[in-house]
């Protein structure tokens, strides 16, 4: 059986799920959280890279070059973030983040 | 393929800013701990400067970078309501980041970085630029957002804000990869060229996403639950820019892509805006009655107005297009004007931010609480406040194009939303005084004056505004 795009979309669509699914139910770490988000990101990247192979276009891939670069950038803020909330709450539990509610 | 100058001579303002950030960047690593005065006097001086030349500079349009960046006439209508916002939001912080023990160099710098990516977003003519331009000015927020890294609110705040946010764009990505793979482009004229022969299923799922990724920038309802915590966590200077530029630039590529990308699936599309729409004012209305602080109730606030603006889109017509940018012009000098104030709010050097503590505030300091006063009735919509205009041309629009029920609901859920709005104006003349405020330092003072000044004087003038709003809409049309 060849592969085809539509099974690349299938997986990436999949990815993207499980991603999202991991950032609404996760109950734990907030590093989960990143891990999820990186996912998500990886199951766009497959899309484009998947598209940008069955158009014979190169612009999917200098997107998904981006989209890494960016992605870079973005797990190290938030590492930043989550290490300055460490040290004033002494947790990176999810259910412990809850000083403002309403 | 056009010359670098000419290019560059299209993105002065962009070009001024990322230069100017790094040099202010090296001016603070070489001058150490004591050279964040000088940074932010430096900062606002360049802001200026970009805000002088989209006001001088060239007035044609044009598409530059390889037809990545737009420079029209409503790209530089909505830059010059993103750089005031930025420049009152440095002013506003120079007196607070003092007190509060938080004045770094880093902080005017990180500002800059944003309103930069807030100037590719406003220019951005493809998914790719739309997403850099939109990941500069998040990166550069999530840090501003949590500036007060020994404060546990604030640096819960930008957690919070940056996991959602972090969501959003990769719901936004998911979005624009399928669209690129259904379209064949990622330019908005080719993605609009593809469109030509109707909606394709996988094109209509893509703008699904990446709509949802942008309402949780513009937070609109259902992507609007950072918004109350950012606000309250946040230091108050930073949430008075939260609430002014990043949103201008926000609706503003909102604005662009469903326009300049999707004018052949508008149906598609508007039914999406106006869910948003009637959510946003809605929630933005009842929610927001029962807030005992300030800065919380505002977030509700500015979640109902970004609905009413969207009353304007979902027009779809020049009219509309027009309504939203005299509606985003007034709202921002009006929040602006009212976080000046929240700025203000200081008992014996300690910031507080309870509505309670507003109390008798006519008393202690009855210019403040006239200044205040004016702003909620605008906020509210009571002629002849300007906010009364910006919500009569948003509806305008919208009964023009057909979509009459949305302005009825508009209306009605615009009276909810004057309650409290009311209430404030009640307790600050009529309860029984709290401790009285510190004396605000001039320039805060300044900014609330003015606000207040435009938004009183803008019925006896309001053809500059007017005519920029009509000349911005022509850009689509």
């Amino acid at each position: 059986m060849a592969v085809s795009l539509t099974h690349y979309l299938v997986v990436a669509a999949i990815l993207f799920t499980i991603g999202v699914a991991g950032i609404i139910l996760n109950r734990k770490s907030i590093i989960v959280i990143l891990m999820s988000v990186e996912l998500i990101l990886l199951s766009v990247n497959i899309n484009l890279v998947a598209f940008s192979g069955s158009r014979a276009d190169l612009t999917g891939q200098v997107f998904a070059l981006f989209i890494l670069t960016v992605a870079a950038a973005e797990a190290a803020i938030g590492l930043a973030i989550l290490v300055t909330y460490y040290r004033n709450r002494g947790s990176i539990a999810v259910e412990d983040i809850n000083a403002m509610k309403g | 393929m056009y010359p670098l100058s000419f290019s560059i001579a299209h993105a002065l303002p962009e070009t001024i800013l990322a230069v100017g950030a790094l040099l202010l960047i090296l001016v603070g690593a070489i001058r150490g701990e004591k050279s964040a005065p000088l940074v932010a006097e430096l900062a606002i001086g360049l802001l200026t400067l970009a805000l002088v030349v989209i006001f001088i500079g060239a007035k044609t349009t044009a598409t530059v970078f390889d037809g990545a960046f737009i420079d029209d006439q409503f790209a530089r209508y909505m830059k010059a309501l993103v750089l005031i916002g930025s420049i009152v939001t440095l002013i506003l912080s120079r007196d607070f980041l003092r007190r509060e023990n938080i004045d770094q160099f880093e902080f005017p710098v990180l500002v800059m970085l944003s309103t930069l990516g807030m100037l590719m977003l406003t220019s951005a003519n493809s998914l790719i630029s739309l997403y850099l331009g939109l990941e500069l000015m998040s990166l550069a927020l999530y840090v501003v957002a949590s500036f007060h890294r020994d404060n546990l609110k604030a640096s819960e705040a930008g957690l919070k804000y940056f996991v959602l946010g972090a969501l959003s764009s990769g719901m936004l990505l998911y979005g624009a990869s399928l669209i690129y793979g259904y379209a064949g482009s990622v330019s908005f004229p080719g993605i609009a060229a593809a469109l030509k022969s109707g909606p394709a299923i996988g094109v209509v799922f893509g703008l699904v996403f990446l709509l949802a990724g942008l309402a949780f920038k513009m937070s609109t309802v259902p992507f609007h639950m950072w918004t109350p915590d950012v606000y309250e966590g946040a230091p108050t200077p930073v949430t008075a820019f939260f609430a002014s530029a990043p949103k201008m630039a926000a609706v503003a590529i909102t604005l662009r892509t469903v326009m300049v990308a999707f004018p052949n699936i508008t149906h598609e599309w508007r039914q999406i805006v106006m869910f948003i729409s009637v959510a946003s004012m809605a929630l933005g209305s009842f929610a927001a009655i029962g807030q005992t602080n300030i800065k919380r109730l505002m977030a509700y606030s500015s979640i109902g107005h970004m609905g009413f603006a969207l009353v304007g889109l979902a027009a779809a017509n020049a009219a509309g297009v027009e309504g939203v940018a005299i509606y985003l012009a007034i709202y921002l000098v009006t929040t602006l004007g009212v976080f000046a104030a929240i700025v203000a709010m200081r008992v014996q050097g300690r910031s507080v931010e309870n509505i309670s503590d507003l109390a008798g505030l006519s008393r202690t300091d009855g210019w403040m609480a006239f200044f205040m006063a004016m702003l909620m009735f605008s906020l509210a919509g009571i002629p002849p406040m300007a906010g009364f205009f910006a919500k009569y041309y948003a509806f305008l629009a919208a009964v023009q194009a057909g979509l009459t029920p949305l302005a009825v609901i508009g209306v009605l859920l615009s009276t909810v939303a004057a309650f409290y709005y009311l209430r404030i104006v009640k307790v600050m003349y009529f309860d029984e005084a709290a401790p009285a405020f510190d004396r605000a330092p001039f320039a805060v003072r300044a900014v609330c004056a003015v606000a207040t000044a435009l938004v009183f004087c803008f019925w006896v003038y309001p053809a500059p505004i007017v005519e920029a709003a009509t000349n911005a809409a022509r850009a689509f049309f």
